[in-house]
């Protein structure tokens, strides 16, 4: 078997949090909005042993959501993600520790109030991976890997840049012997010059550990650059997936051309102007989702079969799949 | 640490605060040994004593530096014994409705549904209720003396920790460092003593001071009106309270000390309060 | 030959705080032309922000211009008091800031405020206003305007709010707009509409436009030309297709080579070594010299000259040629 990380059918739906104060204002006449929120809905991929899945999207598409589902950190409201096909995953006390994660800001994924050393060493010693004793060495031989000075085990995260804390986040993630990766948009608030030394250590430890990895972000040429398939997320669904070159090159999906034209490409041969072509219409709201395909309201190529009846993933031939009517 | 120190001693006011607590605080504890009076032994009082004004060398043959009371105690002692009783009913007090309030409040935050509607709701129902009446009705109903008076000081004050505490963990809670200690996984007591409740803390230091404050000023309202101590072991508001009706004939040094003394004290320990939260506060701000 | 619109010479913001003062802006100037795009670019710490702000007179204490001189259609504005800048603010200058929904405000709609926005530049009837309002609102972009005057805030998504934005900033026609990473926050696809507007809007009034970003890619398509900044210094400016061809600057060479779109798929990116020093910390020299992979000791102790009129770098070793 070698998918090791599966989704099956995997949909997660947020209803509002109604307090008491909310139900005696609607009993006043106050509107209440208890639509539920369908974050994810229906997903099923694998991930293969070593391989890295980009999952791509713009806000709203879910892909957080699905990580985090991913990661055993949220349950699923229906469907299941498995473990080496292993029983399912479930949040709370079966969270499992061979799935870590690096989330999106480093400024707020670190406690503010303990060492770094400790934030690395926490999860190794409470889970027997590590002695009490051997945590100070094991924490300067992490800080080492992620390329910081191991003195400063001692040091807290706000005599850190961004960088450096991302750093100590992978560092975190990695000591726990992780076979599957999960990054939440790990780069996202980095300047360029720093994100691209995060990249880098990235690609050298995923190397080094045969990490298993699933890369969540918004930026298309990161996610490019670090995955060997990736998945297109629109409105909570899969859209499309495929391999990154396959993807990038020949976009089978309206919105995946659509989001590839759209972005500003920088042209260095000299001929300037503008280099990309806008998705027209809005970005439409999770809790009124367009009928039949979410897409077809901005979809240049839409008709009445696209608004009346939702398409669903099939094989485009070229080992990917395409949710669209005339993939 | 060391930031925070010379931040704080930027505000020469707040500096002379600290200052005057640490001296209270230092003159309290070594009251038996720098007073020339046990007030609390009666046979130490001689009536012949009494009501005598600042300055009189009494029948112990020391001088009575602030006067003396109705009963012959020399007010100076009397002053340091009786603010030794406020500093203990007031720290004591604070810090246990520290320790239910916080429980509470975190305890509100982190399991949700009906048990945080639950707390919350008595919470609120507490803090509508004036403190001096819901004390009041305690120690009519518990009776007099230094255990019911903490219950009733504790009663009326855990709720603004509880709402405190709740706010905070509430906002931490979102944060990514608690989702992170959740999906390593780990143990949820863990993740609330060593990585909430850290975080949690520089509010309720904020509220903490103020409410040692509110406690030593409860105590003695308590005390004034006789609810407090015994008689025999009058706290600064019994002092207040029996020198009252010698206000008119002149002898006013009978309540005007313990008064001022009382008044230092409380108004030292909310600028050190004031202090604190200003000084948590703007971390954003620079 | 007619004057630049603006000219900034020299221009210096410092911070005078208790640990030290932070030099955000360190003798910084180009020259803007009327209807033209100018791009910003720069990470964090390079003052790009901190360069509008002075533009525009929106600096905080204790934020101070304290040299230079910034030159807009003949005026100088260094010095001018808040009363006559007030004038000019809005009305011939105007700024477009990052997040749209802290621009906004949340109680009053949006009619509302486009109108006090229209009013407190001279006095126009209600009515009058308020068709001004509507016709900036159906310009960029927004369909049914006269009954979205009527909205408030929240009832918009981040884009639209960000249009809502623009529309305020051309309610007077100004002649120079500063838009500070206007679309930073908002989603991709969402970004790409309003850049294209913005260059059309742009090109149609004549308006010219400071574009401040961190993305070289932005600014590529959409600017005319453009400065690179780093630690408060100019590193870079020409024409946008001369820089990005044909980088002078290892600074900019080092921010192409980091961005994983220049670079194949799975390679490690030519990164940047170490991080941006503290702007309390500058060092003496050429700022970039502790990262550059060419510098010596002449970089480390002399601040480098700056280079030709066109094209030209801050550098005592420009690079020489294409990629």
């Amino acid at each position: 078997m070698n998918d090791i990380l599966t989704a099956e059918n995997v949909s997660r739906r947020f209803s509002p949090h109604v307090t008491l104060g909310d139900r005696i204002a609607g009993l006043f006449g106050a509107k209440l909005d208890r639509r539920p929120v369908m974050a994810v809905t229906d997903v099923t991929l694998s991930v293969q042993r070593g391989a890295t899945l980009g999952l791509v999207g713009e806000s709203g598409c879910g892909k957080s959501t699905l990580g985090r589902m991913l990661a055993g950190i949220l349950e699923p409201s229906e469907g299941m993600t498995r473990l080496n096909g292993a029983a399912p995953m479930q949040a709370g006390r079966k969270t499992t520790t061979r799935i870590q994660t690096v989330f999106q800001d480093p400024f707020a994924s670190l406690n503010p109030r303990r060492r770094v050393g400790d934030t690395i060493t926490e999860g190794p010693i409470t889970h027997g991976l590590i002695t009490r004793s051997a945590a100070d060495s094991f924490a300067a031989v992490w800080l080492t890997k992620v390329g910081l000075d191991p003195a400063y085990v001692s040091r807290f995260p706000h005599q850190f840049s961004g960088g450096q804390r991302q750093r100590i986040a992978i560092a975190r993630a990695l000591a726990m012997q992780p076979e599957v990766l999960i990054c939440d948009e790990p780069v996202a608030s980095l300047d360029v010059s720093i994100q691209a030394q995060i990249l880098n250590l990235f690609l050298d430890l995923r190397r080094e550990f045969g990490l298993t990895t699933i890369f969540i972000s918004h930026d298309l040429s990161v996610v490019r650059h670090v995955s060997d398939r990736v998945a297109v997320m629109y409105l909570g669904r899969i859209v499309e997936i495929a391999d990154a070159n396959s993807l990038y090159s020949m976009p089978q999906h309206p919105y995946t051309q659509a989001l590839l034209d759209s972005i500003p490409k920088l042209s260095i041969d000299g001929n300037i102007g503008v280099t990309f072509q806008p998705i027209r219409g809005e970005l439409p709201s999770p809790l009124s989702p367009p009928s039949g395909c979410a897409f077809h309201p901005r979809c240049a190529r839409a008709t009445e079969l696209c608004r009346g009846e939702r398409p669903r993933l099939k094989a485009n031939g070229m080992n990917g799949l395409v949710a669209c009517h005339f993939g | 640490m060391a930031a925070f120190w010379r931040d704080y001693r930027e505000n020469w006011v707040a500096t002379l605060a600290l200052v005057v607590v640490v001296l209270i605080v230092v003159a309290a504890l070594a009251a038996p040994l720098i007073t020339p009076q046990d007030p609390y032994d009666l046979a130490n009082l001689n009536l012949r004593d009494a009501r005598r004004p600042p300055g009189f060398v009494g029948s112990g043959g020391y001088v009575h530096w602030l006067g003396t009371d109705a009963q012959g105690r020399d007010l100076f002692s009397a002053i340091l014994y009786g603010l030794r009783i406020s500093l203990q009913m007031g720290i004591a007090a604070g810090a246990v409705a520290f320790g239910i309030g916080t429980a509470l409040g975190i305890m509100a935050a982190n399991i949700g549904g009906a048990i945080e509607q639950g707390i919350m709701r008595l919470v609120d129902l507490q803090l509508s209720f004036p403190a001096i009446l819901l004390a009041l009705v305690l120690v009519a109903m518990l009776g007099q003396g230094r255990v019911p008076l903490i219950i009733a000081l504790v009663t009326a004050q855990y709720a603004y920790f509880a709402r405190t505490a709740y706010g905070a963990a509430t906002a931490e809670r979102q944060k990514d460092y608690i989702e992170a200690a959740r999906a390593t996984p780990l143990p949820g007591r863990s993740i609330v003593l060593r990585h909430l409740l850290p975080n949690c803390l520089p509010p309720l230091i904020v509220v903490g001071t103020v409410q040692i404050a509110n406690a030593i000023s409860l105590e003695a309202t308590l005390s004034f009106l006789g609810l407090g101590l015994p008689p025999t072991e009058p706290s600064l508001g019994m002092l207040i309270a029996n020198g009252f009706q010698y206000m008119m004939s002149g002898r006013t040094w009978i309540s005007v000390y313990p008064g001022i003394a009382l008044i230092v004290l409380i108004v030292a320990i909310n600028v050190v309060g004031d202090q604190l939260r200003d000084q948590f506060n703007p971390r954003l701000r620079r | 030959m007619k004057p630049a619109l603006l000219q900034v010479r020299d221009l210096c913001t410092h911070f005078e705080t208790r640990t030290g003062t932070i030099k955000a802006v360190d003798g910084v100037s180009f020259t803007l032309e009327r209807g033209e795009i100018l791009g910003l670019v720069g990470e964090s710490g390079s003052g790009k922000s901190v360069t509008g702000f002075s533009l525009i007179g929106l600096l905080d204490p204790p934020g101070r211009i304290s040299g230079g001189s910034i030159t807009f259609q003949g005026q100088e504005l260094v010095g001018l008091p808040q009363a006559d800048m007030r004038k000019l603010r809005g009305k011939r200058i105007a700024m477009i800031f990052q997040d749209p929904a802290a621009t906004l405000n949340p109680v009053l709609t949006i009619g509302q405020q486009m109108m006090m926005a229209v009013q407190a530049h001279g006095g126009m009837g209600q009515g009058a206003a308020l068709a001004l309002a509507e016709r900036s609102l159906t310009r960029v972009g927004i369909p049914d305007a006269a009954t979205r005057l009527k909205a408030y805030p929240h009832e918009f998504s981040g884009g639209m709010r960000q249009r809502v934005a623009i529309a305020i900033a051309l309610l007077h026609g100004p002649e120079l707009i500063i838009a500070d990473e206007p679309t930073t926050a908002l989603d991709v696809s969402i970004q790409a509409q309003i850049l294209a507007e913005m260059k059309t809007l742009s090109q149609e009034s004549g308006t010219a436009l400071i574009w401040i970003s961190h993305d070289l890619a932005i600014v590529s398509s959409l600017a005319d030309r453009v400065i690179v900044l780093y630690l408060g210094r100019v590193m870079e400016f020409g024409l946008v297709a001369d820089v990005l061809r044909a980088p002078l600057h290892p600074y900019t060479r080092g921010l192409l080579d980091s961005l994983p779109a220049m670079a194949d798929p799975g390679q490690k990116l030519r990164q940047i070594p170490g991080s941006t020093p503290s702007p309390l910390h500058v060092p003496p020299g050429c700022p970039f010299a502790p990262r550059c992979g060419h510098a010596d000791d002449r970089c480390r102790s002399d601040p480098p000259p700056v280079g030709d009129h066109l094209h030209g770098a801050f550098c005592h070793y420009p690079l020489a040629g294409s990629t």
